[in-house]
């Protein structure tokens, strides 16, 4: 899923100054699963901002609403009369959420309540782990299903690089090299062949191709 | 009484509550101006209930609970602990000293430490300004429709 982290209080508290009208617009997608954007955060939020404003001399009223997804127009079309109540709209959705919004609701400013950092998935309770880079060309068929572009440090398709000590990746935070983890797994499968050919350069034409678009069933490859 | 400063605290009917109860039964004094709400466990208080309290004037706001390991639901009071440790930092950015707001944890059987309790949060309490939040003056968010 995508992963989101709650910005500071301090900088969404700044970014809404001003406005005396905020709708809090919730996510009930990743972003609440990652417990920064659901609708209870966005009450929790909301009520912050609120007392925040208030010690400081200034008139904030604040709604929440959320929404399914966000990142779905039909969704987003939800909001209309909340957004029409609103001076602006301080989004808890990620990136593709708070730019949806944007593009529906021309007429309103629409601010990031969170950082959108990557695809993950959970790692360990309340910890995200970061999984795809989103390449468009998915190698995981040769890698024993570890990514090389996403969890080797350097991202290269002919590892190791020689620079893994004790298992951890020589770039550093303790990470496993994921060049050893493929050779692992692909023994433990016996298809060590696959790596016998060297394989060509990792092609990012289909994640730089501008923003990317997907229909069913998959894309062109 | 305590009528400049109003101070709500949310005991866990499965101990503080009973503390509470117990310090009465026990003439143990403690300050009458200090508002007891009982909730069933301290896990169940959500932030948005706190910030609400001190949204609607409280001066300070305390969360009582069981000791480590005797929650009735076995891992409550741990979450309010937590949950009252992110919420002490979020009122320092709102602009409020976090020392409105503490975690306690007793037993049913303390009633003579739950006046001590009451007695150390209104000391510090009084120690503090009146909240500028200000008493009544209130508005929950949320604009009409
Ligand atoms: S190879 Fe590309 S698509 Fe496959 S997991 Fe890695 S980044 Fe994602
Ligand atoms: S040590 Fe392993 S994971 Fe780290 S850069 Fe080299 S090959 Fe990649």
């Amino acid at each position: 899923m995508i992963v989101t982290e709650a910005k500071s209080f301090v900088l969404v508290a700044a970014m809404i100054t001003g406005f005396r009208r905020v709708l809090v617009a919730a996510c009930a997608g990743c972003t609440a699963v990652c417990g920064v954007g659901g609708e209870r955060q966005a009450g929790e939020l909301a009520d912050a901002l609120r007392l925040h404003a208030r010690l400081r001399g200034e008139v904030l009223d604040t709604e929440v609403r959320g929404v399914t997804r966000q990142c779905e127009p039909e969704f987003v079309a939800e909001l209309a009369p909340a957004v029409a109540r609103a001076e602006a709209v301080l989004t808890l959705g990620c990136g593709v959420g708070a730019q949806f919004l944007a593009e529906h609701y021309p007429g309103v400013p629409v601010l990031p309540g969170v950082n959108t950092r990557f695809a993950g998935g959970l790692a360990a309770p309340g910890v995200w782990e970061e999984r795809c880079r989103l390449c468009g060309d998915c190698v995981l068929y040769l890698t024993g299903g570890v990514c090389p572009r996403t969890r080797c440090a350097k991202g290269i398709m002919n590892g190791p690089c020689g620079g893994a000590a004790g298992g951890l990746c020589e770039v550093g935070n303790a990470t496993p090299c994921a060049w050893l983890l493929i050779w692992e797994r692909l023994e433990r499968l016996g298809r060590t062949g696959t790596l016998d050919e060297i394989g060509p350069p990792p092609d990012w034409s289909g994640a730089q191709a501008g923003p990317r678009r997907s229909g069913k069933g998959g894309g062109v490859e | 009484m305590n009528p400049d400063r109003r101070i709500i605290a949310f005991c866990c009917y499965n101990c503080a509550y009973a503390a509470a109860d117990l310090a009465g039964a026990m003439r143990v004094p403690y300050d009458p101006g200090v508002a007891v709400v009982g909730v069933p466990c301290t896990g169940a208080i959500e932030a948005a209930v706190v910030l609400g309290a001190f949204e609607e004037g409280a001066d300070g706001v305390f969360v009582a609970g069981c000791l480590d390991g005797e929650c009735r639901y076995k891992e409550g009071n741990l979450r309010a602990r937590e949950r009252v440790a992110g919420l002490q930092k979020r009122l320092a950015e709102v602009g409020l000293e976090p020392g409105r707001l503490e975690m306690y944890q007793l037993s049913a059987a303390m009633g003579t430490r739950f006046g001590e309790i009451v007695a150390e949060f209104v000391g510090r309490i009084k120690a503090l300004p009146p909240s500028r939040l200000g008493r009544g003056a209130a508005v929950k968010g949320g604009v009409p429709g």
